[in-house]
């Protein structure tokens, strides 16, 4: 948003470049081409901003919805008296949600044009349930955040955006809805897409790009409408088209946490010895120096497997973020699940330390002196709360004390101190081995939701 | 207008298409199971879901023997093509298949047959039986969020109480891929690896990796019956009633189950690439195309799985 005056032929040939494939995806059959790509958003809106009835737009303009479904909610819509198909119902799928008109829970839906497919977590606006917007959120390389033009910039729109930001979701896009409903009024649009900017901008998040839409009718969702002719950009598909995905691997990085150490000891292959993992981060060819984390032993690749369908071994010269596959080290080296291969030129670091901020998920609050499981990677060791630093106020983004812990769905930032070393990243760098969950040791139970600051190099001892 | 993107467009040699994101993602799922629990173990019924289930694992494990057992609950009204493709791809792979038939639980007077004839509901006791049993501790489903309302809720690890329940309210929220499988003892996990993939995905799925099917899920003539919109194949099972004609048609199944309320569609498709083009243009679910027992309420799913089914 720092260029907020994109120049008119930046916009045009976007739109364009943009509109050609939506339109022949949504007029022809969605069979995917060869490539085909994946994009994992997260929506975000309050109560009553027609969240559910944009997805369901969504969703029923690319052709996603099949008779059946379609059949199943006029049924529904027609019982309770409504004159048109409730779209919401589309995706308001437990019992509870339906009684209250709510959604309760984040869900996940698909649909796919001809260039792409998507993912997209659907999390409900309630405050209480911010750690659903956390759990879509940390996924999500797109925040879909729904604004009533009627309410502008709210409490809750601000909420979302501390919330995308903390969690490190790269594109935003805004759709404000109910355009209809203020007369396609471009004063008020820009007004929206003024304020949502300043604070875009506070938290941290570039890329936003906002539309006028009217989800109820369908105008500038899929289809684009004639009713503001003000309107120049895409339509909301069309910039989900258009927005670049993944990161680039190479810019980062080696990161690959072992998951499981793959030895056949069977006739074929007495002396196989492979580490197992997905690549969180980076590129690895043959010949490169690693080193094993925590314990920090340095060796080399030796060479990269991957299964072929028939059950046969093709051996890789390069593998990169995020694909699955088995390294051979040259050395014979301790490695077992929880240890993290690494770029021996840019290692993480081991440490018995962690600060980050996190977002509590669990009835259970988090407090001072709290003894609890931490997992990064593929990593769980036990962790003592060593300081709850402060609460962070996401209406105000103000930081304050928080004597009594942290309750459900507050974020805040800790310090921890572990019982072992493990070796972690800064999330806004690495956001898979920055990550973190604390568990409850009696229940197996997930409180928290942690991103981690740089790790301090001059740490302490553990406990 | 006000659309500012990075300019960061992935340089080309390092994209992966959805697929191959959706196999990492699996693979990766299968390996944390691997490396968490005691006694993992795949439901495998035949079916086209179970089937892309089982290939992904060996692809986990390759050049390593898969590490887990397969269950099948067999309700007594399976396609005996299905039951023979199952035995085939167990003898080929080698590994152990536990069987926990609904037939039993009818003949000790268990279970009663209920007055539809359908035995789909009736599985959930047998399943959980036996993963008591067998002590298992995670079991891997073929389920997909695109399937269903409820199941679009449904967690790629989703934690059953001792009576199998799921408590929708009550989940783990699940955050990056970092997948909490921690349980107490008598508790366990239903670990769902094809969570993300649509039916589309699973067929593009099978055509690229050549991965053979049992016959039923290709256009074949059969003899039918017309039974709530359905197309159902006449079997021992009770079907058809008196007032039901039979007729040969070409049909093809889109999902194998119990052949009470399995139904059958047209079909012109005789092979994978006909498939893919059919369900591009097809205008229904899976479930609604083809799963009576889905459409006995707007909740039925849901209710299922409260009590302990898939």
């Amino acid at each position: 948003m720092a260029t907020t005056a994109t120049t008119a032929t930046t916009q045009e040939a976007t739109t364009q470049e943009a509109q050609t494939p939506v339109t022949s995806a949504v007029q022809d059959s969605p069979v995917p081409t060869r490539r085909h790509d994946l994009l994992r958003l997260a929506t975000a809106g309050s109560v009553d901003d027609g969240k559910s009835t944009l997805v369901g737009r969504l969703l029923y303009d690319t052709k996603s919805v099949l008779a059946d479904q379609l059949d199943a909610v006029e049924r529904v819509s027609r019982e309770r008296g409504l004159d048109a198909a409730d779209l919401a119902l589309l995706t308001d799928g437990l019992r509870a949600e339906r009684e209250q008109g709510i959604t309760i829970d984040v869900a996940y839906r698909y649909f796919s044009t001809a260039t792409r497919s998507y993912v997209l977590a659907d999390t409900p606006g309630h405050v209480q349930y911010t750690r659903n917007m956390v759990t879509g959120a940390s996924t999500a390389e797109l925040a879909l955040i729904l604004i009533d033009a009627r309410h502008g910039v709210v409490e809750q729109t601000r909420r979302h955006l501390a919330v995308t930001g903390l969690l490190g979701v790269r594109h935003v896009a805004v759709a404000v809805n109910k355009m209809d409903l203020v007369d396609w009024s471009q004063q008020r649009f820009d007004e929206i897409v003024a304020e949502f900017a300043r604070h875009a901008t506070r938290f941290g998040i570039e890329d936003v790009a906002a539309v006028p839409v009217s989800a109820l009718f369908g105008d500038n969702v899929v289809d684009r409408s004639d009713r503001a002719g003000w309107y120049t950009g895409p339509t909301l598909l069309e910039h989900l088209e258009s927005v670049p995905v993944g990161t680039d691997p190479s810019a980062q990085p080696l990161r690959m946490p072992v998951q499981y150490v793959i030895r056949p000891q069977s006739a074929d292959h007495p002396d196989y010895r492979g580490y197992a993992g997905r690549l969180a981060s980076g590129v690895v060819r043959p010949g490169d120096v690693v080193t094993v984390l925590p314990g920090g032993g340095r060796t080399t690749v030796a060479g990269i497997d991957r299964a072929r369908a028939d059950g046969s071994l093709e051996a890789l010269e390069v593998a990169f973020a995020p694909q699955s596959v088995v390294l051979r080290l040259s050395d014979d080296i301790d490695v077992s699940r929880g240890d993290l291969i690494a770029s021996a030129d840019e290692p993480s670091l081991s440490t018995r330390s962690v600060a980050g901020t996190v977002a509590v998920l669990s009835e259970r609050p988090l407090r001072q002196r709290d003894r609890v499981l931490l997992r990064v990677g593929t990593r769980t060791v036990r962790a003592l709360v060593d300081d709850i630093v402060d609460q962070l106020d996401i209406a105000t983004m103000e930081h304050r004390a928080a004597p009594d812990g942290l309750a459900l769905n507050a974020i805040g930032r800790v310090r921890l101190r572990l019982a072992d070393d493990v070796a972690i990243d800064d999330y806004r760098a690495l956001r898979r081995t920055g990550a973190f969950l604390l568990i409850d040791e009696a229940d197996g139970s997930t409180l928290a939701a942690g991103m981690a600051d740089a790790p301090d190099r001059n740490a302490g001892e553990g406990i | 207008m006000t659309t500012t993107h990075a300019p960061d467009a992935l340089p080309a040699q390092y994209t992966l298409d959805h697929l191959d994101h959706l196999e990492s993602e699996a693979i990766h799922i299968f390996r944390e199971v691997a490396g968490e629990f005691e006694r993992p173990v795949i439901l495998f019924s035949g079916g086209k879901d179970s089937v892309v289930m089982v290939h992904l694992a060996l692809k986990a494990f390759a050049p390593a023997a898969l590490p887990f057992a397969l269950l099948h609950v067999d309700t007594g009204h399976n396609f005996p093509e299905v039951l023979d493709y199952r035995d085939a791809t167990v003898e080929r792979l080698g590994v152990r298949l536990v069987v926990a038939h609904v037939q039993d639980y009818i003949d000790d007077g268990r279970l009663r047959e209920r007055p539809d004839g359908t035995r789909n509901p009736l599985q959930t006791v047998p399943l959980l039986d036996a993963i008591e049993a067998g002590k298992f501790d995670a079991v891997f489903g073929g389920g997909r969020r695109d399937e269903e309302k409820a199941r679009a809720k449904e967690r790629v690890f989703s934690l059953r109480d001792s009576f199998g329940a799921w408590d929708p309210r009550r989940q783990r929220p699940e955050l990056w891929d970092l997948y909490n499988g921690k349980h107490a003892p008598g508790e366990h996990v239903r670990v769902f690896p094809l969570s993300n993939w649509t039916e589309l995905d699973v067929w593009r799925y099978i055509e690229r990796e050549g991965i053979a099917l049992p016959d039923l899920y290709y256009a074949h003539e059969r003899e039918v019956f017309a039974r709530d919109g359905m197309w159902l194949s006449a079997g021992e099972w009770g079907g058809p009633k008196e007032t039901e004609t039979v007729e040969t048609r070409q049909v093809r199944y889109r999902t194998v189950g119990d052949m009470s309320c399995t139904g059958a569609v047209d079909s012109e498709a005789t092979d994978v690439a006909g498939v893919i083009l059919e369900l591009a243009a097809s205008r229904l679910t899976e479930r609604g195309a083809t799963r009576a027992d889905d459409r006995m309420s707007e909740a039925a799913m849901e209710d299922r799985k409260k009590q302990g089914y898939f």
